[in-house]
């Protein structure tokens, strides 16, 4: 009796967050539009840019939030790996900086070819604040329970949101609801196409990068396209859960780079040396089912659950014959040599014979 | 069968429902599939959980009037829409946030429950749904095959 029907549509609200580096979601056609949830629909969320940057135990995530289209309210929920200490406005242009160095002007372009991705209670709320129009709330708790807190507070949750609470709640109960003022944005003299970046000071020592939220709301074909950047003080390892994710540059970042970003406003934490990493996601939406999981020094590995996903499908993410792409070879022979060692005691014991009484 | 005529049959079907002891029986259709229920008054509890019913198909006897218990788990508001072709169009633009106590029809806000009732009196098939926008195209519907009693 429970022929679960197909599904067109996919987890609609979040845009979610990261830790142990820097993630950088910019425009695509369908890309970054996760996590809008409007009041009746006519004011669109067009850009979810994002940084999310690791050093020192800490992450520091910048977003932007920018809408078109009329209404009142409009807002987005962000899954967060762990408690905000500080929400503050971001700077100016650290998400366009990142940006360029990925995609430079014509001109450097050519310079450089010269040269050479409840039932049971109450969500807490946790901070409250207000960047320009955006409201910002960050909150703790179950799935079922922020959803209930942003219906309550206005929010209109697609059909895929319960779920895809469900699967951020699992991993880290504190969410992030941003809401955007378009009465209080036409005050600031705001207009439609404007951003507004803000900075989230984030300890943590679980870093992962969602993705997922970025197929929230979409049509299971509707592609995504992405660009996620990681700034992490050394080379990463990272996991991902299935295809559409590839990485482009893995390389220490460039003095410049650093040097820019560290001059942006509330950007001086940027130290001396930090390693560059540059993904693209590009996959249907109904198959942006998984997270990226990352580890940004070399005695840890990422974490399998915070791919999202069951191990069969989980996958390193790796340049083409790069030697850090056999480090889950070795993860799993290293594995393997653990099981196999408990089944041989246990067969010793086993030959053994029960112990007499 | 017309709309007109499921409505008077539903509606007549609801007031005899009220009037009705609860001789029927009871009976949890998220176990799976069995074998038709009814005649009489039966009990259907169907849960709604990640914005799907906890079921697609269920199968009635013609003359049984099923008391729908909607069970949402979700924090998101759903509705149950039983009736034809011609009922689910009218509700297909999901313009109706919330609905009156029309009998096959039950709004059902975040972590509640509501219930509703529906007459099966000639074998066919009707669908149910969730006409909220997005939920049909979601997976929120299902099919109830009425049919003849021996």
């Amino acid at each position: 009796m429970t022929d679960r029907p197909h599904r067109s549509y996919r987890r609609p609200l979040l845009a979610s967050v990261a830790a142990a580096a820097a993630l950088v979601v910019t425009a695509s056609p369908a890309g970054a539009c996760g996590g809008l949830v409007g009041e009746n629909g006519t004011i669109q969320l067009t850009r979810t840019s994002t940084l999310a940057a690791f050093h020192d135990g800490v992450e520091r995530y910048v977003t932007s939030f920018e809408f078109t289209g009329e209404g009142e309210e409009v807002g987005s929920i962000i899954p967060l790996p762990d408690v905000p200490t500080e929400v503050v406005r971001g700077g100016d242009w650290t998400l366009q900086r990142l940006a360029q160095e990925v995609a430079p002007p014509q001109q450097e372009l050519l310079a450089a070819t010269a040269e050479a991705g409840d039932s049971a209670g109450r969500a807490e709320v946790i901070l409250e604040t207000t960047v320009d129009a955006l409201d910002i709330t960050v909150l703790r708790g179950g799935g079922e329970e922020v959803g209930r807190w942003a219906t309550e507070n206005g929010f209109l949750l697609t059909p895929d949101a319960p779920e895809v609470l469900d699967f951020y709640a699992s991993r880290s109960q504190v969410f992030m609801a941003a809401r955007f003022d378009a009465s209080r944005a036409a005050e600031l003299g705001q207009t439609a196409g404007d951003g507004t970046p803000i900075m989230l000071t984030i300890p943590t020592d679980q870093p992962w990068v969602p993705l997922r939220i970025l197929s929230l709301g979409l049509e299971e074909s509707r592609f995504v396209e992405a660009d996620v950047f990681l700034l992490t003080d050394d080379e990463p390892d990272l996991l991902a859960g299935g295809p559409g994710l590839s990485l482009e540059r893995s390389e220490a970042a460039s003095a410049s780079l650093l040097d820019d970003l560290r001059s942006d406003v509330g950007m001086e934490w940027v130290p001396e040396q930090m390693w560059f990493t540059y993904l693209q996601v590009a996959a249907p939406a109904g198959e942006l089912d998984y997270d990226l999981a990352v580890s940004a020094d070399d005695t840890t590995l990422p974490s399998l659950v915070d791919t999202g996903v069951d191990v069969p499908e989980i996958r390193p993410v790796s340049a083409v014959g790069s030697d850090r792409s056999s480090w889950p070879l070795a993860l799993g022979a290293a594995a393997g040599v653990v099981v196999l060692g408990v089944l041989v005691a246990h067969d010793r014991r086993g030959a053994r014979g029960p112990s007499p009484a | 069968m017309r709309p007109g005529k499921v409505a008077v049959r539903a509606a007549l079907a609801l007031v005899v429902g009220v009037g009705t002891a609860a001789t029927g029986y009871a009976m949890d259709a998220s176990a799976g599939p069995q074998d038709a229920v009814g005649p009489g008054r039966v009990r259907v509890e169907i849960g709604i959980e990640h914005s799907q019913f906890s079921i697609g198909h269920l199968q009635v006897e013609e003359g049984t009037l099923v008391e729908f218990v909607v069970d949402n788990d979700d924090p998101i508001a759903h509705e149950l829409i039983v009736g034809d072709a011609d009922v689910h169009r009218a509700h297909e633009d999901g313009s109706e946030l919330r609905h009156p106590p029309v009998p096959g029809e039950v709004s059902v806000g975040g972590g509640d429950r509501g219930l509703t009732y529906f007459a099966f009196d000639e074998p066919g098939r009707v669908e149910f749904a969730c006409h909220l926008p997005g939920h049909v195209a979601y997976g929120m519907v299902g099919e109830i095959e009425v049919v003849q009693t021996d």
